[in-house]
């Protein structure tokens, strides 16, 4: 069998790991530096208000979080579903997504307004709250992920165990993407959220975005080692996430007209899909347009190597995109207190809340990526997890 | 160590601690000196503290409430706001004129934590920071509040604020501070010193009585029967969140 | 935890203090010393304070004494007797160095969170008044109130 012959080796130290290191290290303490300005001053030097109260920094995270549990499909591909040639890169899927969620966390936990009390959030629980569910769920996640990571790296162990390990850490990574788009989803107050959908939707969301930042840095790491990621492989991904972009733009479409046809939400979707400004563009002109319709087109009417490395950018900045006109698009819409009458004044009231992110939430969003793949890159380093070979033999053997 | 016969009320009230150090082990601590109920101030169970706001009674250039709500709990200083953003100012209380699109009528009303017997914000809080108290009303403990603001996104009524600067010299009674979340809690330490609420006193000695204060669950109370007399509205009715705060005349 | 911090403090007192004068120096405090000993107090005050923090927030129980009905449940109750004034002759607050809680707290190097929010000098005047249970007669007393606005709807 093609499986046995995969060899895992740690990753070498070439000068080109080292510059890159270098540079994750640089963002990491850029990071860390917003993140002592933000704690000292408060959140005043944020472009965070009473209205836009999640800002930037949730949208990276939500974004990291949604894509680790994506990034731990290849591996479930290959265990729970029995697709020989995803094997060989489970071991990789399941790091990556601990070290994408870890990353997502460390952004939000730096946010909070009393970061020092982080030892409150993980002792006192209010289990109404679908925020301390998450805390479970995420601490679980990255404890299930371990030991499925464990199973794997383990020859001797018989298969049954891996494919259990495997099994359990799907339904964990389900549960944990439906957590998170309940945090939306369940949210009444605002007419952007409050929708069933949310759930299923993060769900397919992750897929996606998960599968595209797995093979960006599958690709990277291996080229840095000058190990081989066979063309077919890279196609099958490339098509499998065309699959994923194309339920992802199938989801925000049910969700819009649901939308559209509850006339209490006609307002939101008229600012979303027409008048809203930056959300409008990011909406038609980055999720749907760059997100979407081209890297489907991509994958699917031009198959090739070059194609599918495009494809997965561009998943990636729709993605982003996408998150971020569900977080920051729906507070900006303003909450309908009074309806039927107009304000003629008060704070805020009836109009769209302004948002300019600062710097430091840009710094601060971008130390949690930097934090998820140098985090990826040393597990690879030093842990057999990503294959010496990933050529096309397997797929071939596996006919 | 002072001799068991010496230990006071704390050492009493230690013991009662240390069964539970969040939720007090009930009724241990006032029993132990004595009944005196009628001067106790232990929230209520069987009240249900609320506010009627009659609209046509409340003008629309007076701000008397928000002010008095502003001395009373000490925030929108002018150095305070020197610090943020408008828009990162809190608003514990705030004005707000609407006009009826249909009829053209302006009314005027001020609108502050609705107080909800369902309220999404205790629901969504990850700690238990979020609480309701045994007679109804809602409030932070900052004491546990990590500032995630998930009970803003919440709110349906824009009644929370988060305090986004450092804040120095504090009224005794209003304790607030960088980095948790705050809003009305019906001066709940008037309340527990038998007072009514700032913005109350406030509008009544402007002359207008525009909020009506009192215990909801007393069929015979002021506001209970003036709810049953008259046609008022909760704001967000459709949401069933039941709101301690409700309006007529709007 | 808490109380390992609490025992180190104690132990910063007696040997620091008795040896060679590199203790803390504690501001003097005025008025009646507590029932239960300073040694009580040193150990167990931050056990105190968070009950009765619960009790206040939680519960609305603000008068444990009821005896006088001074409302004692309150951090700011202490500033009443540990206040430190400075040359001027003005209330220092705790970012002062001579605050009461600093003196004891900074040597130890044990941090504190309560005066992030909390006052840490003497109340005002509107403070002080929640500080006893509203006499009936009292025009912003509930009673007062609830009497008024019943005449008024009987009218």
């Amino acid at each position: 069998m093609a499986m046995e012959q995969t060899i895992y080796r740690e990753l070498k130290a070439t000068p080109g790991v080292w510059q890159i290191a270098a540079l994750l290290l640089a963002f990491l303490a850029a990071a860390g530096g917003a993140w002592f300005y933000m704690e000292h001053h408060g959140h005043a030097v944020t472009g965070m208000t009473n209205q836009i109260v999640w800002g930037l920094p949730h949208v990276f995270a939500i974004f990291l979080i949604v894509a680790a549990s994506g990034a731990l499909n290849v591996a479930s591909i290959g265990s729970v579903f029995g697709e020989k040639a995803y094997k060989p890169m489970g071991r990789f899927s399941s790091l990556l997504a601990i070290t994408l969620l870890v990353g997502g966390l460390a952004i939000v936990v730096l946010d909070l307004g009393r970061a020092d009390r982080l030892i409150v959030a993980m002792t006192t629980y209010n289990f109404s709250s679908v925020f301390a569910w998450n805390v479970l769920l995420y601490n679980g996640f990255v404890a299930v992920v371990a030991v499925y990571l464990v199973t794997q790296m383990m020859r001797a162990l018989d298969y049954k165990w891996v494919r259990f390990a495997g099994f359990v850490a799907f339904l964990w990574r389900l549960a944990l993407t439906t957590g998170t788009g309940s945090i939306f989803g369940w949210l009444v107050a605002r007419p952007g959220y409050d929708a069933a959908i949310m759930a299923p939707m993060f769900i397919i969301m992750s897929f996606s975005f998960g599968l595209a930042i797995f093979i960006l840095v599958t690709l990277t790491l291996l080229k840095l080692n000058d190990r081989i990621f066979g063309e077919e492989l890279l196609k099958r991904l490339g098509r499998l996430l065309g699959v994923f972009a194309s339920a992802v733009l199938y989801f925000a479409l049910v969700f819009h007209l649901t939308n559209l046809y509850a006339t209490e939400h006609g307002g939101y979707e008229r600012f979303i899909l027409m008048d809203g400004g930056i959300y409008t563009m990011l909406f038609w002109g980055v999720q749907v347009m760059l997100g979407g319709l081209i890297p489907i087109a991509l994958v699917f009417l031009n198959p090739s190597r070059s194609s599918t490395i495009l494809a997965s950018i561009l998943v990636v900045i729709g993605g982003f995109a996408q998150v971020y006109v569900i977080v920051i698009g729906g507070q900006a819409y303003p909450l309908e207190i009074f309806p039927g009458y107009e304000v003629i004044e008060g704070f805020h009231e009836g109009v769209v809340s302004p948002y300019t992110p600062s710097i430091w939430e840009l710094m601060l969003g971008l130390g949690g990526v930097a934090l998820a793949l140098f985090a990826a890159g040393v597990g690879a380093k030093v842990l057999r997890v990503l294959p010496t070979n990933l050529s096309d033999g397997n797929l071939a053997a596996k006919g | 160590m002072t001799n068991r016969a010496e230990m006071t009320r704390r050492d009493i009230l230690k013991s009662g601690a240390a069964a539970s150090t969040l939720t007090l082990a009930p009724g241990v601590t006032l029993m132990a000196f004595g009944g005196t109920a009628e001067a106790s101030s232990r929230a209520d169970a069987g009240k249900r503290w609320g506010l009627l706001i009659d609209a046509s009674k409340c003008a629309a250039d007076c701000n008397d409430c928000v002010t008095a709500c502003k001395v009373e709990n000490g925030w929108g200083s002018q150095t305070e706001l020197e610090q943020i953003d408008p828009e990162q100012a809190p608003e514990w209380i705030r004005k707000v004129t609407l006009r009826d699109t249909s009829t053209g009528r302006e009314v005027s009303a001020p609108v502050m934590c609705q107080h909800c017997e369902a309220p999404p914000c205790v629901d969504v809080c990850p700690t238990g920071a979020s609480m309701k108290r045994e007679d109804g009303i809602v409030l932070v403990d900052k004491h546990i509040c990590i500032g995630c603001r998930y009970c803003m996104m919440a709110c349906p009524f824009k009644a929370r604020s988060f305090v986004h600067a450092e804040i120095t010299d504090q009224n005794v009674q209003a304790p607030r501070g960088k980095g948790t979340v705050e809003s009305c809690n019906l001066c709940a330490p008037r309340i527990d010193s038998g007072r009514i609420p700032a913005c109350v006193e406030a509008c009544e000695k402007a002359g207008h009585s525009a909020i009506l204060f009192g215990d909801l669950k007393d069929p015979d109370s002021a506001i209970s029967k003036a709810l049953n007399d008259y046609d008022s509205v909760a704001l967000r009715a459709d949401l069933e969140l039941d709101p301690g705060v409700r309006y007529t005349n709007l | 935890m808490r109380l390992v911090f609490a025992f180190l403090a104690v132990i910063g007192f007696a040997g620091g203090a008795a040896a060679d004068g590199t203790g803390p120096v504690v501001p003097a405090a005025v008025g009646d010393p507590h029932p239960e000993g300073n040694d009580y107090w040193r150990v167990h005050h931050m056990d105190m304070l968070r009950h009765d923090r619960d009790l206040t927030m939680r519960e609305g129980v603000r008068d444990l004494a009821p005896d006088d009905l001074a409302i004692q449940a309150s951090i700011g109750e202490c500033f009443t007797c540990h206040a430190v004034k400075d040359e001027a002759g003005s209330f220092v607050s705790f970012d002062d160095e001579r605050h009461f809680c600093r003196a004891c707290h900074d040597y130890a190097a044990v941090t504190i969170d309560c005066f992030t929010c909390h006052r840490s000098t003497p109340p005002n005047e509107s403070g002080l008044a929640l500080r006893t249970m509203a006499k009936p007669d009292e025009a912003n007393s509930i009673d007062a109130y609830l009497s008024r606005v019943a005449q008024e709807m009987n009218k």
